[in-house]
């Protein structure tokens, strides 16, 4: 099987897979990380979602051979090295914006990709990047409230 | 002797807000002041269901080695924070710090069987059996003390685990007072529970503590739990409900996929293990392509569902019939409604996912049921097993909403470990399967009739509701379970479960002089079960906006209308609030304000919501503006 060489989270992880492997496999499976999740498979859905070069993508239908050296970042990687939350992961705390917190963690990589490229973005323009990121527990007020707090707290 | 601080309960909370950004709180407000201590009153009422299994405190805490407490409560967490919630009620009456008390939700063996986690119980039955123990531990352990610090108790303070003489700077935590024992006397009344004027955690908004943990991306749900050595299964579902396995031709799968470990068929059940999560994906999509299925029934067509529905329904059951409600549609006008609800799905956001590992004598499973004790009951009986060698832990999953996959993701794993024993084998379900097989919530028709009285108020009232079951959540019956339904010697499923769901909230909790309930159940066209609130979610919209329509007939304010049908003081107040909450609104044209107020179950919590809309007259569209 082929190696790949992939850039997750600041370090170089090297993965043993079939090239259609989607790259949400490789990150759970393979690297154990927890952060991205399986909703979909998809890309309906946003559970999955991961930074790729800053930009929050769905991870459940790029396949590990797309990935190449783009620098991927996942929930897992927000945190500064001292444990430090990423102010979208401390603002998701301090709102309490999660029930069963399922799609948390898409969520928190749109967010974070919104803020990124808008520092300051207004309520229809958070709704807009948050487009394709579901909710079934209907926490959708109270995440709102959290990304206008991490945006106030960056 | 050292007299209590006259300070008040407020004054203490700010005070310990003050003393624990600095220094250990244990030891400030010990060494500082000593607190006030809280007014109990002698509960002498019913105890929770939940408690007659287990009616002893060491069923529902245990004192830790360290002098902190670990409470046991038989509910999953959900979301819903039943973990912060029975965290909160167990360190109110045993005076303790919330971080002094650890919950160990659901795992046979260990925590109380308390059934499913539904029907917004959690509260009244688990978190109220904690409160009942914990204060009896409190009680006994203030007896306990008062012998060992040979002080009476009267003169002992009891917080923040230790209890300390009023005397002297004696004092013991709980394990201390214990001596390695544990309290197993039975929870009985006269209960001395803290007065509620007096609480520090309760009806407090405390952050739950595991929304940290999600940020972070610990391992929190089951499928981020990882074993060593732990392999990945998927099923192989059937073409459709009554299909049968025909052919199945495997000879090529090791070739096209790579890490297959086993295939396990057993009659129309076909799953598969491998090494890796992503090659059983592949393998089960290599296997539907070597399968052969007899084909089922069709289904009856979507467009005509509520015809369908009402030509294979029972004859209709009475539910309520209070006065006479022919005679007060007599020689009136009487008003009509119908409501329709389609099937609806319980779409959680993640798929079900279920781990076991046979070690040869027990069967450990991992599982985000609902229930389960329930659900190993029917496991066992699908696997003709003693229940007693099946050992469930309850870890959480995506939001469920009522009895999902999980169970059935749960069975899988269990049959597949009991082929392939002593490695964890974790089953991750497909959306495609979570759709398709999902227990849904039935489709449903109200109908609604009423007259008006000369005052105004309704004089009669009839509903009827046409429904499948709303439960068919596991239990003894293995056929409650997907899985037994294709195994070799398959179990038809028999029972319709529980029927009453159908009409819950369907008798208006309005007071009207002649009212009529009637129930049609039907045996539905797909597999049905739990979903949120079960009938209330037809019943009550379908009531609702049929109020609205009513008080616009009499002539009537929508919530003057209702409040003329209502006598419970707290629905009356909570009428009463939402007008409050609207009354500063000012609707533009095309605006407008629709209400609806329920209790749930006519027995429950009380609610009213008010949704403010707009019609673009042009085109009919009516949009929300806020609710």
């Amino acid at each position: 099987m082929p190696k790949y060489t992939l850039h997750i989270n600041g370090t170089e992880k090297v993965v043993d897979t079939e090239p259609e492997t989607p790259l949400l496999y490789v990150l759970r499976d393979y690297l154990e990380l927890n952060g991205p999740k399986f909703g979909c498979g998809l890309s309906q859905c946003g559970s999955c979602m991961v930074l790729v070069d800053g930009n929050a993508v769905t991870s459940c239908i790029r396949s590990v051979a797309s990935i190449g050296a783009s620098k991927v970042i996942t929930l897992e990687g927000l945190a500064s090295e001292n444990g430090k939350l990423h102010p979208v992961q401390e603002a998701f705390v301090e709102e309490q914006a999660a029930q069963c917190g399922y799609c948390l963690n898409g969520m928190v990589m749109a967010s974070v990709s919104l803020l990124n490229k808008n520092s300051n973005p207004g309520e229809e323009e958070i709704k807009d990047a948050l487009q394709m990121n579901l909710c079934r527990c209907s926490t959708h007020t109270r995440i709102i409230k959290a990304i206008k707090r991490a945006a106030k707290n960056q | 002797m050292i007299d209590l601080p006259k300070t008040s309960r407020r004054k203490f909370l700010r005070n310990i807000g003050y003393l624990s950004i600095g220094f250990p709180l244990l030891n400030s407000c010990f060494s500082e002041k000593d607190p006030t201590v809280a007014a109990r009153m002698n509960y002498n009422g019913d105890f929770p269901g939940s408690m007659r299994n287990a009616s002893k405190v060491n069923a529902w805490l245990q004192v830790l080695e360290d002098g902190r407490v670990m409470v046991f409560s038989g509910k999953v967490e959900l979301g819903q924070g039943i973990r912060m919630a029975i965290c909160q009620v167990a360190a109110e009456e045993l005076d303790l710090e919330l971080d002094q008390v650890e919950v160990h939700l659901a795992e046979t063996g260990l925590t109380p069987d308390e059934g499913y986690t539904a029907g917004s119980g959690s509260i009244s039955n688990s978190a109220m059996s904690v409160r009942y123990a914990a204060a009896t531990a409190r009680q006994k352990l203030l007896e306990l003390a008062s012998i060992k610090l040979n002080t009476p108790v009267e003169d002992l303070i009891f917080y923040n685990g230790k209890v300390k003489t009023k005397t002297s700077n004696q004092s013991l935590n709980f394990a201390e007072i214990l001596d390695g024992a544990q309290i197993d006397m039975e929870v009985t009344v006269p209960v001395p529970l803290k007065v509620n004027t007096e609480y520090r955690y309760v009806g407090k908004p405390i952050p739950r503590t595991e929304i940290e943990k999600m940020v972070r991306a610990e391992a929190y749900y089951i499928q981020d739990m990882r074993f060593p050595g732990m392999v990945h299964a998927r099923v192989l579902r059937p073409k459709g409900y009554l299909s049968k396995l025909v052919k199945l031709d495997e000879s090529g799968l090791s070739a096209e996929v790579s890490g297959v470990i086993k295939t396990v068929i057993n009659g129309s059940f076909v799953g598969v293990i491998t090494e890796r999560e992503y090659q059983a994906v592949k393998a089960v999509g290599f296997l539907r392509n070597h399968s052969e299925w007899t084909s089922g029934p069709l289904f009856p067509d979507q467009k005509d569902i509520y015809t369908h529905i009402k030509s294979i329904a029972d004859h209709a059951q009475s539910i309520r019939n209070d006065g006479n409600v022919s005679e007060g549609f007599n020689s009136t006008e009487t008003f009509k409604s119908a409501y329709t609800k389609p099937y609806l799905k319980h779409g959680s956001m993640g798929p079900a996912c279920g781990i076991a590992m046979y070690d040869g004598e027990i069967l450990h499973i991992w599982s985000h049921s609902q229930g389960i004790y329930p659900m190993r009951s029917a496991i066992a009986s699908m696997l003709k097993m003693d229940k007693e060698k099946i050992h469930v832990i309850a870890v959480p999953g995506a939001g469920c909403f009522g009895h999902s996959t999980a169970d059935d993701a749960a069975a899988d794993a269990a049959i597949l470990a009991l082929n392939y024993p002593n490695k964890h084998i974790r089953v991750q379900w497909s959306r495609e399967d979570e759709h398709a097989w999902d227990p849904f919530g039935t489709a449903m028709i109200m109908e609604l009739e009423a007259s008006l009285g000369e005052d105004g108020k309704i004089k009669a009232w009839k509903s009827d509701v046409w429904t499948d079951s709303h439960s068919m959540r596991p239990n003894n019956d293995a056929a409650t379970l997907l899985d037994t339904r294709y195994l070799e010697n398959p179990i038809e499923l028999k029972a319709r479960g529980y029927l009453a769901g159908g009409h819950r909230n369907a008798d208006p909790y309005y007071s009207i002089p002649n009212m009529q309930v009637n129930a049609h159940y039907f045996d539905g066209p797909l597999r049905v079960s739990s979903l949120r609130s079960l009938g209330s979610y037809t019943t009550i919209f379908s009531i609702e906006s049929f109020m609205d329509a009513l008080a616009e007939k009499a002539g009537k304010d929508p919530l003057e209308f209702r409040l003329a049908h209502l006598e419970d003081e707290r629905a009356i107040a909570v009428v009463i609030k939402i007008r409050e909450m609207c009354s500063s609104e000012i609707l533009n044209e095309g605006e407008g304000i629709g209400f609806a107020f329920s209790r749930y179950k006519n027995t429950a919590a009380y609610s009213t919501v008010a949704a403010k809309v707009w019609v673009d007259m042009s085109t009919g569209i009516v949009q929300k503006s806020s609710i």
